[in-house]
């Protein structure tokens, strides 16, 4: 019979215009699956553009709702914060932005020249083997659940500054300033630790055979050269510290208020949306929305830093 | 001629190498600063914790009598998040990462999701929580559900397996992609044969650690309004539940020092789940590490 063959040791026979048709078939079912699938993937990565989109929305609408019943410039201007008050509430935002800048200078502070100092040592002094053993140890640090950062704020930070400063009242801004501190170090050390790694050696040598000494070249030579990325890990730790929660919520206390002293009970942002959702604002009421307001206002301090660490490490980035 | 006038060399010297001694030790001293706190917390967490660990705590509801009060309700509350996280996230995740660095072109859009995706890693935990109170809990009426909890936790992980699947896609030599079209196999045949296994350990290891993260987190369940007391089991996706984390916080805000105990065994049990993961995504890591 014409375009039929039979294969050797085989009980099935195959004709070769089958043969061409199954071929044909299988083409058009992957040459489908070629075609879907990107589009298939490009809906998964729109996903991330639609969570921006929805938190955006989702704060500005609320916000809007919040600013019909509460007038923006008091929202901006007041400087009391007291929305659980029956007769008349008071909606200032400024108390809880003070107490978040507390709590994130002290965090700062603790956090900037401990992680400096360790990112140096680790760059410039530490052999390879300290290295390798001791930065996935510090990025431990930075795994820890912040609850539990909370908790360690709260019995044990807490007692023992009061051991040394009295006054210390036992929610405050000094004990979780420190303790978030603590929390974002790891960040800045890693993050600087891999900005200074990336400055060629030969720039080392060249200052090292001039006679300078370790120091002098870790501070003149390889600090100045990666000071983008220094300064781009700094901005983006600061601004895990505006939106850490928990350290907060556990240890800082619930009162807002404008003052300037550490050793008082505070409020944060984060902490204010903390209480009210654990209470039982009902759906609807001003104080409902005035989450969404006190919301907004952090997210934008953090996407303003966050933008301004990508900012300077593009911008200032140094090409070798 | 002297040209190198040795006592004024060293005169010259010796202060800076003293100095340079004394930052490397100061320096030295910050490094270990770090790693004292860590002994110090865990030291801590662990001797007020350990005395209330036990297989009871373990299989106890939650009481408001302390020698009674256990995890139960809260660890299954947990494994029930992470099974709903897992897939949904690493679907997400992968999916974003495969479109990123194999089908999309170099244009504004695809830069666009790129900015936005590093901006994402950066937005407070809190703000996820505001979004899934608003979309999930009241918008689909999901409620306080397990189900509106993992979508929450799995947008807010995204970023991070986002960015390591790319990195492990990324770093799949060019030459087994070439070699496979050259079999005649086609672009997504190439992608799950090829590509997909010789990445899989550096996407899995990021899975784990955004896993780690989610089951962590507190502050976006505060928000969406899970329960600090529960006590009963989640029976489906629809279910009001609870996690570990949440439980701790409850025991944290009590002012009697046996709930502080209850806490830090809470804690134990969180860090030990934790380090579990870890140690799998570290021994992933090293067994293919260097494989090309």
């Amino acid at each position: 019979m014409k375009g039929v063959f039979t294969l050797q040791n085989s009980t099935n026979t195959f004709s070769v215009q089958e043969m061409i048709q199954l071929k044909k078939q299988k083409k058009n079912t992957s040459s489908t699956i070629e075609k879907i699938v990107p589009i298939l993937l490009l809906f998964t990565a729109i996903v991330s553009v639609l969570t921006t989109l929805g938190i955006v929305l989702t704060l500005i609408v609320e916000t809007f709702t919040f600013f019909s019943r509460v007038s923006i410039v008091e929202f901006f201007t007041s400087t009391k914060w007291y929305p659980f008050s029956p007769t008349q509430g008071s909606y200032g935002v400024l108390p809880l932005v003070v107490g978040t800048l507390k709590v994130t200078g002290i965090a700062a502070i603790v956090a900037i020249p401990i992680g400096l100092a360790t990112a140096i040592f680790l760059s410039e002094y530490a052999s390879d083997r300290t290295r390798r053993i001791i930065k996935p140890i510090l990025e431990v640090l930075a795994g820890i659940p912040t609850i539990v950062y909370g908790f360690f704020a709260l019995t044990f930070v807490t007692p023992l500054l009061r051991e040394f400063i009295p006054s210390l009242e036992i929610f405050n801004a000094l004990s979780p300033g420190i303790v978030i501190g603590i929390m974002i170090t790891p960040m800045i050390a890693s993050l600087s630790e891999d900005a200074m790694s990336s400055v060629p050696n030969s720039m080392r040598e060249g200052a090292l055979a001039l006679g300078s000494t370790k120091l002098e070249v870790s501070l003149k030579v390889v600090l100045p050269a990666a000071i983008s990325g220094i300064i781009a890990s700094i901005v983006l730790a600061v601004s895990r510290a505006i939106g850490e929660t928990m350290i907060v919520a556990v240890a800082g206390g619930s009162t807002p208020n404008m003052s300037w002293d550490l050793t008082t009970s505070i409020q944060t942002m984060t902490a204010y949306i903390v209480q009210v959702s654990q209470g039982d604002a009902g759906y609807g009421t001003t104080i409902y929305y005035s989450i969404y307001a006190v919301g907004f206002t952090l997210f934008v301090f953090t996407l303003v830093m966050n933008l301004f660490a990508q900012f300077i490490s593009r911008r200032f980035r140094e090409e070798y | 001629m002297k040209l190198i006038n040795h006592t004024s060399v060293v005169k010259h010297m010796k202060p800076r190498l003293v100095i340079n001694i004394l930052f490397k030790s100061l320096f030295f001293a910050a490094t270990l600063f770090g790693l004292l706190v860590l002994g110090i917390l865990l030291y801590r967490i662990f001797t007020q914790g350990i005395d209330y660990l036990d297989m009871q705590f373990l299989q106890s509801l939650p009481s408001r009598k302390p020698e009674q009060a256990g995890v139960k309700t809260a660890l299954i509350g947990t494994i029930w998040l992470m099974a709903v996280v897992t897939p949904i996230s690493l679907f997400l995740g992968v999916g974003t990462a495969i479109y990123l660095e194999e089908y999309a072109k170099k244009n504004r859009f695809t830069s666009f999701i790129q900015v936005n995706i590093s901006n994402l890693a950066g937005v407070p935990s809190i703000v996820f929580g505001l979004l899934g109170l608003t979309v999930f809990v009241r918008a689909l009426s999901l409620g306080t559900s397990v189900l509106a909890a993992g979508l929450t936790m799995s947008l807010l992980v995204l970023p991070i397996i986002i960015v390591a699947s790319q990195e492990a896609i990324r770093s799949v030599p060019k030459e087994l992609r070439e070699a496979s079209f050259g079999m005649g196999a086609t672009k997504w045949q190439t992608i799950v044969h090829v590509v997909l296994p010789a990445a899989i350990p550096g996407i899995l290891t990021g899975g784990i650690l955004a896993l780690s993260r989610a089951i962590g987190e507190t502050a976006p369940l505060v928000v969406l309004g899970l329960p600090l007391f529960l006590a009963f089991l989640p029976k489906s996706v629809f279910d009001m539940f609870t996690v570990l984390p949440m439980q701790i916080y409850n025991w944290t805000g009590r002012p009697q020092a046996e709930f502080q105990s209850l806490a830090a065994a809470g804690i134990i049990v969180l860090l030990v789940m934790l380090i579990i993961m870890n140690s799998i995504a570290v021994l992933i890591r090293n067994k293919y590490q260097k494989r090309f």
